[in-house]
């Protein structure tokens, strides 16, 4: 259990609590999509402090976690090539594939390497002219621009030997997706503070009033989540369902023209699959068919690939916020960031780390206290 | 990967018709590029994600922000040595927590 003096203004923190806790009314679920948001919401146990009624529900805002075992193993054929220098960021090191990681084809004499940013990646490529220079290209709205704007960069400097293999995903239309499940139970989002960075909130209007569900567009930190979720039950209370800006600092409504525009110009919106969750239709990016000579997949037509997803992870269940992490059999006793079974024990990001490295103690005495072997 | 850290830029210069920033996150120096903002200017802060400023930050909350991501260890996971992380995961992403990273907040 966290207590409230570890926040960063604990003064400030007490009354947006008691706040929340004066409007509470009856039961609500929020989703907090981000899975920045849900380490910190763990960490600082900000659910242990919320009223009973007001329950977070974590979202599938993890990049690595939802790049389907498809891609990953595309990522490992393409790596083991002895032409091939692959570049990615390092939290695509321990992901499985199908019976491997990229940590491992390293090892099996690989030439991976990891880097911070995807320029970084080109410049590989400047210096190693008869490699084959390929970068993991995944993650949400905030660095399909980043990874935009090198491809743009490699074809106005003439580099031939890059090429990007590329798994991006959009937020918005896994909202509608989710709304759209059967089993639903959110009733309002604290949207991703960064992926609003770049989008702007111009996409959430219409779902806000097709779903009727409130959307708050908030930060990470901790003072920012506990005034996304007053935000978001004040809106509930009062029956509205409106698109909110409480990260103001960060997020300009029109996002960052210059990003949308590179966006527009390098990618085309696709349907894509979500590791553990299936297709949504419209909710990826891929190249435009002017950047087709920079698709490591057309590159290096990676065929035959047999992937198979361990079954006993739920991860699915866990990004759509059907089942919390440590209600998974698996959840730290066959699968632990050691030994993950699924990227979402992995990531920096994925939910089931946020409770294996945050609620472990908490949740095995919980269960000592209740078993009556104990 | 997916968080984007606050900086502050140092210097600006073009290169290879880019305009790229020198910036400081709380102590780590990167390269960073300022083709999405390209009015930012020395001294200002913006958020940064994987190399490329996003979105101009005031100062204030750009210096609350750094302090607290060094206390959540977050800038040694973005700036650390990924082998060594992959090599040992437990371990090491819970060093995110209490032992903040002594290099980043110098
Ligand atoms: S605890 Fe492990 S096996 Fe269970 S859902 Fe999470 S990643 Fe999958």
């Amino acid at each position: 259990m966290k207590y409230i003096e570890e926040f960063q203004n604990p003064d400030l923190a007490r009354r947006l609590l008691d706040d929340i806790h004066s409007v509470v009314t009856r039961p609500w679920a929020l989703m907090e999509v981000c899975g920045g948001q849900t380490h910190t919401i763990i960490r600082h146990g900000i659910d242990q402090l919320l009223p009973e009624q007001v329950e977070l529900i974590h979202g599938p805002g993890c990049p690595v976690c939802v790049t389907p075992l498809e891609v990953i193993d595309k990522a490992l054929a393409i790596a083991s090539r002895p032409e091939v220098i692959f570049c990615s960021f390092g939290d695509m090191l321990r992901v499985p594939g199908t019976g491997r990681d990229l940590f491992r084809v390293r090892s099996e004499g690989g030439d991976v390497r990891v880097v911070y940013s995807p320029l970084d990646a080109l410049k590989i490529a400047q210096q190693n002219p008869d490699r084959e220079v390929v970068f993991f290209g995944i993650g949400f709205e905030t660095t399909a621009p980043p990874n935009a704007m090198t491809v743009y960069q490699a074809r106005r400097l003439g580099i031939a030997n890059f090429s990007l293999l590329v798994s991006h995903v959009r937020v918005p239309p896994a909202i509608e997706a989710i709304m759209q499940s059967p089993s639903c139970r959110v009733q309002g989002f604290l949207a991703a503070g960064h992926v609003c960075s770049v989008m702007g909130t111009r996409e959430y209007p219409e779902l806000a009033e097709r779903f009727r569900v409130p959307i708050v567009v908030t930060g990470f930190e901790p003072l920012d989540i506990l005034e996304g979720v007053r935000r978001t039950v004040l809106q509930l209370e009062r029956g509205e369902h409106s698109v909110e800006n409480a990260y103001p600092r960060a997020v300009h409504p029109d996002g960052n023209p210059a990003a949308l525009a590179m966006l527009d110009d390098v990618f085309e919106v696709t349907d894509r699959a979500w590791r553990g969750i299936g297709t949504i239709p419209d909710s990826g990016w891929r190249l435009s068919t002017r950047y087709r000579d920079y698709d490591a997949e057309y590159r290096f037509s990676v065929t035959g690939i047999d992937t198979k997803e361990p079954a006993a992870c739920r991860s699915g269940e866990v990004l759509q916020g059907l089942l919390k992490p440590h209600e998974c059999e698996a959840f730290g006793t066959t699968c632990t960031p050691r030994n993950p079974l699924g990227a979402t024990m992995v990531s920096s990001e994925g939910a089931c780390a946020a409770y294996y490295l945050y609620r472990r103690l908490d949740i095995t005495t919980a269960a000592r206290e209740t078993s009556p072997v104990a | 990967m997916c968080l984007a850290v606050p900086g502050r830029v140092m210097d600006i210069e073009e290169r290879d018709g880019t305009r790229m920033a020198t910036v400081d996150f709380g102590g780590v120096v990167k390269e960073v590029c300022l083709e999405y903002l390209p009015d930012l200017q020395v001294g200002e802060y913006a958020i940064v994600h994987v190399g490329f400023a996003l979105q101009r930050l005031d100062e204030e909350s750009a210096r609350k922000t750094l302090e607290l991501f060094a206390e959540l260890g977050l800038l040694q996971e973005e700036f650390g040595d990924p082998w060594e992380r992959a090599a040992e995961p437990g371990d090491a992403s819970s060093a995110g927590g209490a032992d903040a990273p002594e290099e980043v907040q110098q």
